[in-house]
């Protein structure tokens, strides 16, 4: 017992913490970006399975990291292409679409996988992001560990976040985002495009998505392989609601959510005799209850999973 | 000239649609084949010689059709209502292991046929309830299904995990995490001998003409129906949303569930926890190519066995990733919904 709440004050399980949220900050604000300009994107497993490969496999056959994570921003915008295809133009059932888009992208990225990397005993490895050592903030009591002793993508991770939550507050853009996911109609009558609105909230989700899956292949650990994802895009659909398409409280819930998934990992080393699967639960089981707390006052845009046609109404 | 919504659709189209959809999935799969250096011609013949070209390949994929008809339809039953039921995956394992957990000895006693179907019974069961969670709680507090459903495959799978390496782990199984075995008298007959063909195909089958008619024929079917179509519209006819969506929901998990019971039963015996090929999320594609239509179901989850079946076959034979197939079902899947939409239009003059 006194264990368990020592691991609490340990610096170790914070700075896991932000490793294990970063991720999912990139994933909930993708899926908060689409979401807020009116399309939900159940893409988001698959496009983060496809950025974690493409990461990857970018780096394993040379280029360096950060261009890695350019690669996969990239196929992540492809994938969000299609999808807003389908359902922005299309006007295509997003929860079919995202479903299928999911399927075809995991598909389609252990494919490629396979087709690069031949079957052996354990994946290759490449040489992955390294903590940086803030000179002297890293010398801090507990915070320099925990805060900047972190891999350069979580930092863009929080940048991500205060970028997203300027421009959806405070830019013309952002206005014109969030009235496409309340009122496509009165954007158009200000000379907009609602349908380009969108395409392009996707395409842009869609990319901080694959960065998430990225993040994972080049600096949580070094290699990919099948199943790595693990519903975490499933979980930032379950965030953006509960941070009621919020960037702020996206970021709040990714970290809630890491605490949580971090002490689990390191109760499971101190608790004994508990099946470790019921650790392992906890973060899934979390979301829902999550879900249901927010659910009724949920703020959602008006007009998500609202197909637009110009002239309807 | 200009597109015009079809009042309805004639039926040779819509029978075509699919066809037309999965021509230009396996079109689009074809560039991928080439990157591997393979003849796509090449590819597709390996496929079609490994799950048509003998009478076993043909047994192996039926046997795997089995599972993906009932999958099929679950999602079919839901998707109608627009209850979106990504769970079946969960759903068929927790089928899965209940039947393991009740098949292995608390029956005991009981004539194969009762103790067949007190099975079946507890695996329909075991779906329904654990769809009804979901189906509550978007009721009760609004929240949305697919999340729901999805996460609780993760759970219900880390459940099952938890289960056969605890209280129905099967001490015979040297360390291998298994469960403890349906009694062998409570297993699927063979449909032929020799082969893993088994009598499930039939119930599948059956249950696929149950599902139809009732889709059809009743008083249910057609609320869900007309749920699926125009919720709003349907409450204000005096269609209960909540009776409905529960009804739905009970027998999409019951269907899924119920899959689990007929691959225990039928194939594998015990559960494991990789028992799956993912034949809950291909229930989607499956019900998706069907257009919903229960006969529709039946036809697809053929061409989905026919395509993963075909596949590891055609790679050890071409060396092209057996992942092929899972990027043919899911491009299918996208195509289908393109082609659906257009099949919806006609161009005139």
């Amino acid at each position: 017992m006194i264990e368990s709440l020592d691991l609490l004050f340990s610096a170790s399980l914070w700075a896991a913490v932000l490793r294990i949220a970063t991720p999912l900050i990139f994933g909930v604000l993708g899926a908060l970006l689409c979401e807020r300009s009116g399309v939900l994107n159940l893409g988001i497993e698959g496009v983060m399975t496809m950025g974690a490969m493409s990461g990857w496999l970018s780096v394993f056959l040379g280029s360096d990291l950060w261009t890695g994570l350019l690669i996969a921003a990239a196929a992540g915008a492809l994938i969000g292409l299609l999808h807003a295809l389908l359902t922005v133009p299309l006007g295509l059932s997003q929860h079919v679409s995202g479903l299928g888009i999911t399927l075809f992208a995991s598909a389609l990225a252990y494919y490629l996988y396979r087709l690069i990397v031949t079957v052996g005993e354990s994946p290759p490895t490449i040489d992955p992001f390294r903590p940086l050592d803030i000179p002297i903030l890293s010398d801090l009591p507990f915070l320099g560990p925990v805060l900047f002793v972190q891999t350069a993508p979580t930092y863009l991770a929080l940048i991500a976040v205060a970028v997203i939550a300027y421009v959806l507050a405070r830019t013309p853009l952002g206005l014109a985002i969030r009235m496409t996911g309340e009122n496509p109609h009165t954007v158009e009558s200000q000379g907009l495009d609602p349908a380009l609105i969108r395409i392009g909230c996707v395409m842009a989700g869609s990319a901080l998505m694959a960065l998430g899956g990225a993040f994972l292949t080049t600096a949580a650990f070094n290699s990919f392989f099948p199943e790595m994802v693990q519903g975490r895009g499933w979980i930032c659909i379950a965030l953006v609601v509960f941070s009621s398409w919020r960037p702020g409280k996206a970021l709040l819930g990714a970290l809630l959510f890491a605490f949580f998934d971090a002490y689990q990992l390191r109760l499971q080393t101190v608790v004994e005799g508990v099946p470790y699967q019921l650790f392992l639960m906890a973060p899934y089981i979390l979301s829902i209850v999550a879900l249901i707390l927010v659910a009724r006052r949920a703020q959602v845009p008006a007009a998500l999973m609202t197909p637009y046609r110009r002239g309807e109404r | 000239m200009r597109l015009e919504r079809r009042a309805s659709v004639p039926w040779t189209l819509a029978v075509s649609t699919p066809f037309v959809a999965i021509a230009v999935a396996l079109a689009l799969s074809a560039m991928l084949i080439l990157a591997a250096g393979v003849n796509p011609l090449l590819a597709y013949v390996e496929i079609l010689r490994g799950s048509l070209g003998s009478r076993l390949a043909v047994t192996e994929t039926l046997t795997r059709a089995v599972p993906l008809v009932l999958t099929g339809l679950a999602v079919a039953v839901a998707f109608r209502a627009r209850f979106w039921n990504i769970g079946g995956e969960g759903q068929f394992y927790l089928g899965a292991l209940s039947v393991a957990w009740v098949g292995h000895n608390l029956i005991s006693g009981l004539p194969p046929a009762i103790g067949i179907a007190v099975l079946i019974v507890v695996g329909m069961v075991a779906g329904a309830l654990l769809l009804s969670g979901p189906a509550y709680l978007r009721l009760r507090f609004g929240v949305d299904e697919v999340v729901t459903t999805l996460l609780m495959n993760f759970i219900v799978i880390l459940f099952v995990g938890l289960m056969i390496e605890g209280p129905l782990r099967d001490p015979l199984a040297f360390g291998w995490p298994q469960s403890v075995p349906v009694d062998k008298a409570y297993r699927l007959p063979d449909l032929i001998p020799n082969t893993r063909l088994h009598i499930g195909l039939l119930i599948a089958l059956t249950i696929a003409g149950i599902i139809w008619l009732l889709l059809a024929r009743t008083v249910f079917g057609m609320e869900a129906r007309a749920l699926g179509l125009n919720a709003r519209a349907a409450e204000f006819a005096g269609v209960s949303l909540p009776r409905t969506i529960i009804g739905v929901a009970l027998l999409s998990g019951g269907l899924a569930g119920l899959a689990g019971v007929i691959e225990v039963t039928g194939v594998t015996g015990g559960v494991t926890t990789t028992m799956s090929p993912g034949f809950g999320y291909a229930g989607i594609v499956v019900a998706m190519l069907a257009a919903l239509h229960p006969a529709g179901v039946v036809a697809a989850a053929v061409f989905v066995a026919t395509i993963f079946v075909g596949a590891d076959a055609m790679s050890r034979a071409t060396g092209v990733p057996s992942f092929i197939a899972d990027v043919i079902v899911a491009l299918a899947l996208l195509t289908m919904l393109v082609a659906l939409l257009f099949s919806s239009y006609r161009i005139r003059r």
